[in-house]
């Protein structure tokens, strides 16, 4: 087998069974790379001779023994809101394009314990406020598949990237659908855990009450394997929980016989693409046959999602992003007579139009007067779709839905309207505000060859169902594969 | 005119906390150090960073609550003040508003009025910033980010104070309470307690308040009574010219004895609060707040009503004994050593005031210990040093924690213990003084006094000067 057909977990294996070493991956990688980057652009840092370097180590503790976990050796990319020491780390913004951390995201840290290869940071939407990567400073990124379509956002290079074999597995993060949606457009697996089960020490926040690190994978197997490595108690991150029911792998096999399967027939009406719908509907028939009960049900308070959503994030990201002032790293302007001056060139400089947009939102949100009215209001709106789901989860252990309304849309199309963007969300925010686990598996394709993902969202904790759910489904489907040739 | 005046007083007291470590973070909250060392990414506000409290904030900060009587927030929550101003590296202050960890207190004081007590509206927990330095060579400023993030308590009081002696005692009456806390050392000139101080005034017999300003830089309490004076006047006389009162933030300038405005409430800043994302609510629960009621030390009130009853020592004594726990703990761990209280008491009040005066230092950085005092009284009530000897001794002890009885031993300030050389130094001091021999058989009593000078002199201060006059009389 080619080292690019494999997984990651596959190559980790070969990699500890010397078939192949970690330079000789990380080259396969590097040859996908020359071909198709050019095309895609995934990555906003390729550090290539630093990779060799940290692969030629890994690859000395593999044959010492020292290293031994399931991904030593499998190359990594991550996106660049994680912060990676001695690395540019950019958050695809203007205002950080000269930032390089003193200190590394905590995810990305246990998976170089372990032996993986970082190679780059990946695109993504400026500061992870977009659905389509399209907000980067950094210019976009094509969908592998058609790169005339979006990737999806906000972590779009961490999905194309493994969606074009330009990695093994990324790192994204996901506030509002950043990990599911891009991995539903890009035909990769895609999961954002309980909020607190991966550290956010060294991600740069967006709504940091939403924000949770996940994977983008080949697999459902790849997926279980990385979160094993980076589900974790973390003492530098107060909003960190203690797990121990991390043995997903080992979950997988279980099977799915009698699981309650609901389906919100709220996500189902006529806001939803009949070419989404159709392969969402076809897996609900395949979880069947595996042996759950798969049934429609009323999840109720859909509408108020997204603005709920979209006042909270805001809110938190207006605050998050004050930091960003050009006094103590990162863009400066020049040219400034006094501090205010200075401040407000720096941001207005630095910052894109969306980000702009959110920070007025929130700003406007927390302001003395609309406090009550709009913030307040939208953590009331939180507890009751919290509570929706804690109801829906007393009859079904998880809930089947789309990862998105539509297939990737064409590149250009969706910054025009913002509002329509924003309720293109409306499958995935309700896990952040929830703060439930979700995955997205590729479950079809549309007319085009646009894969269309499914989407599972679990109670709190209840990532092996999800993954044991994914795993059965995927095993019926069959390999969906690379993206062998952008098109 | 002829118009009677009632001033209406609050607090706002900030306190930094002893902790070693900083709120948020590992990093070191000594005082001093080259700028920006006691610094990590942290409070440094560096992008992904995140803010894990410092359980040691929250137990003294929950401590101070319990000593001046304060509901305890059985679940608290940071929120986060916005502003930008670049003492603040994330551009947002982590503090308390909605939920503070206190509420509803209240400290009695004495005042020449009696005793009053004075409500306490609030305690929260809060990060300090760093602070700004302007290089006037460079024409730069400068941010010395060592102090951001070392912990704060904002204790509020109701505006229940009505003169500045009210305000003395009630900040005298927390400050000890800190101290004996162990929460903080409440140095006003170090900046370790600070207080804003609002103020307003109205006509004698209204209810309603006036317009209040709020004073800040006040670094003493003389600084603080200056303040709280001028600000009387200012404001009676702007109401008697029939102008108004603004709301503002003024600035004490104490060299000038006046104070000038900062910012009004026009200029006030939205400051965006709301709760702090990174942060989880603090659950307290009913077995940690009875183990931290149980460890309160017994505070100055109690400390004096037992002082009276165990050692009966005059008031005048306990209260300065009392003032500061470093001291009655000196002066009790020296008592059980077996001294006289209020010989210990003398020595505590005395000399060691006194000493404390003269190099600007307070109680709280005696460093001397309990056992070598002991000593010293020891040594004095077997007569073995004279009392001149004793406050040489004493400054030793009180300088570097010397042993006295080594100190008496290197510099040779024991009485000479052999009567034979001191009788032999007064028959020669008898035969070289022959003027003042006849002048004390003449009569003149004080003659004597010279003979017992020129005595000491000889045993160069080693010798009682008791006994020296004693045995000169029985030779005459």
């Amino acid at each position: 087998m080619r080292p690019m057909d494999m997984t990651a977990v596959e190559l980790g294996t070969a990699i500890r069974e010397r078939e192949i070493t970690a330079p000789e991956a990380l080259q396969a990688v590097f040859a996908e790379i020359d071909r198709k980057e050019e095309r895609l652009h995934c990555y906003i840092t390729l550090d290539r001779e630093g990779a060799v370097r940290r692969a030629e180590a890994v690859q000395k503790k593999i044959d010492a023994g020292e290293l031994t976990g399931p991904l030593a050796g499998v190359p990594l990319a991550v996106k660049d809101n994680l912060c990676t020491a001695g690395m540019l780390t950019t958050c695809a913004s203007r205002i950080l394009g000269n930032f390089v951390p003193s200190y590394t995201a905590e995810a990305v840290r246990r998976l170089e314990e372990g032996g993986m290869v970082l190679i780059g940071k990946t695109n993504m939407d400026e500061f992870a406020m977009g659905s389509t990567t399209e907000t980067s400073a950094y210019g976009p990124t094509g969908n592998p598949w058609n790169a005339a379509h979006v990737p999806g956002g906000s972590s779009g290079g961490s999905a194309a990237a493994v969606a074009a074999g330009e990695c093994f597995l990324a790192l994204g993060s996901d506030t509002g659908g950043s990990v599911r949606q891009p991995a539903s457009f890009c035909g990769v697996v895609g999961m954002k855990p309980t909020y607190g089960s991966i550290s956010r020490y060294g991600l740069i926040a967006y709504g940091s009450s939403l924000d949770q690190i996940g994977p983008l994978c080949r697999d459902v197997r790849d997926c279980a394997a990385v979160l094993e490595q980076i589900v974790c108690h973390d003492t530098k991150d107060a909003t960190s929980v203690k797990r121990n029911d991390t043995d997903f792998t080992a979950a997988l096999a279980e099977g799915i016989a009698g699981m309650r399967i609901g389906i919100p027939r709220d996500y189902m009406t006529e806001g939803l693409c009949e070419e989404v719908r159709e392969p969402v509907l076809a897996a609900a028939e395949v979880l069947r046959e595996k042996g759950a009960s798969v049934e429609p049900f009323d999840l109720g308070l859909v509408e108020y999602a997204v603005p709920a959503y979209y006042t909270i994030a805001a809110a938190e990201a207006s605050s998050n992003l004050e930091r960003f002032d050009g006094v103590k790293y990162g863009y400066r302007a020049g040219d400034c007579t006094g501090l205010h001056e200075m401040y407000r060139k720096t941001r207005s400089e630095g910052f894109g139009e969306e980000v702009k947009r959110r920070i007025m939102l929130g700003s406007f949100v927390l302001s003395s007067g609309y406090y009550d009215a709009y913030y307040l209001k939208a953590l009331r709106v939180r507890t009751l779709i919290r509570e929706a789901f804690d109801e829906a989860f007393a009859s079904y252990d998880i809930i089947l839905a789309p990862a998105a309304p539509t297939t990737a849309p064409m590149r250009g199309k969706s910054l025009q309207d913002p509002i329509r963007m924003y309720l293109g969300d409306i499958y995935t925010i309700s896990a952040n505000l929830a703060g439930l686990p979700g995955i997205s598996v590729p479950c079809g394709r549309d007319g085009k060859g646009l894969p269309v993902g499914m989407q599972l969202i679990g109670d709190r904790f209840s990532e092996k169902k999800l993954l044991r759910a994914a795993y059965a489904y995927e095993s019926a489907r069959g390999a969906f594969g690379i993206c062998e040739e952008v098109r | 005119m002829g118009k009677e005046y009632e001033t209406v007083i609050g607090l706002e007291v900030h306190v930094e906390l002893a902790t070693k470590t900083k709120i948020f973070c590992g990093c070191s909250t000594a005082f001093g150090g080259a700028p920006n060392t006691h610094t990590c990414p942290v409070c440094t506000g560096m992008p992904g960073t995140l803010p894990v409290l410092n359980r040691r904030v929250l137990e003294y900060a929950v401590s101070v609550g319990l000593a001046v009587n304060c509901e305890i927030t059985r679940v608290c929550q940071f929120d986060r003040k916005n502003y930008f101003y670049p003492d603040n590296p994330q551009n947002y202050q982590i503090s308390q508003l909605y939920l503070p960890v206190c509420r509803n207190g209240f400290v009695e004081i004495e005042t020449d009025g009696g005793g009053k007590k004075i409500g306490i509206h609030e305690i929260h927990m809060e990060e300090d910033a760093g602070k700004l330095l302007h290089d006037e060579w460079e024409d730069c400023t400068l941010v010395d980010y060592n102090r951001s993030g070392v912990p704060l308590i904002e204790i509020v009081s109701e505006p229940d104070m009505r003169n500045a002696q009210e305000v003395i005692a009630y900040l005298e009456k927390l400050r000890v309470m800190i101290q004996y806390l162990g929460a903080s050392d409440c140095k006003l000139q170090e900046g370790s307690m600070r207080a804003d101080v609002n103020l307003s005034v109205r006509e004698a017999g209204t209810d309603t308040f006036g317009t209040r300003t709020e004073m800040k830089n006040l670094n003493s309490f003389k600084a603080i009574t200056r303040a709280i004076a001028a600000e009387r006047e200012r404001q009676i006389d702007l109401l008697e010219s029939g102008a108004e009162v603004m709301q503002e933030t003024r600035r004490w300038d104490d060299a000038k004895g006046c104070s000038y405005a900062m910012r009004s409430k026009e200029d006030a800043q939205d400051y965006r609060y709301f709760p702090d994302p990174d942060l989880p609510p603090v659950r307290i629960d009913d077995a940690w707040l009875e183990r931290l009621r149980a460890g309160l030390p017994e505070f100055q009130a109690e400390k004096a009503a037992r002082y009276r009853a165990q050692y009966g020592i005059p008031d005048y004594d306990i209260a300065i004994i009392t003032a500061s726990r470093h001291m009655a703990d000196l002066f009790e761990e020296t008592v059980a050593l077996g001294s006289e209280a209020k010989k210990v008491s003398n020595w505590l009040m005395g000399e060691t005031m006194r000493l404390l005066k003269e190099q600007e230092k307070d109680p709280g950085d005696i460093a001397f210990s309990p056992a070598h005092l002991a000593k010293l009284i020891a040594m004095t009530d077997a007569g073995e040093i004279n009392g001149a000897a004793a406050k040489e001794t004493f400054a030793a002890v009180f300088e570097q924690d010397a042993d006295p009885a080594r100190y008496v031993e290197e510099h040779g300030l024991k009485i000479a213990g052999d009567p034979d050389a001191l009788r032999r130094v007064l028959e020669e001091v008898i035969a070289a003084n022959p003027q003042s021999v006849a002048d004390y058989r003449g009569g003149k009593e004080k003659a004597v006094g010279f003979l017992v000078g020129q005595t000491m002199k000889a045993m160069k201060g080693k010798a009682d000067p008791a006994l020296v006059n004693r045995m000169l009389k029985e030779i005459l």
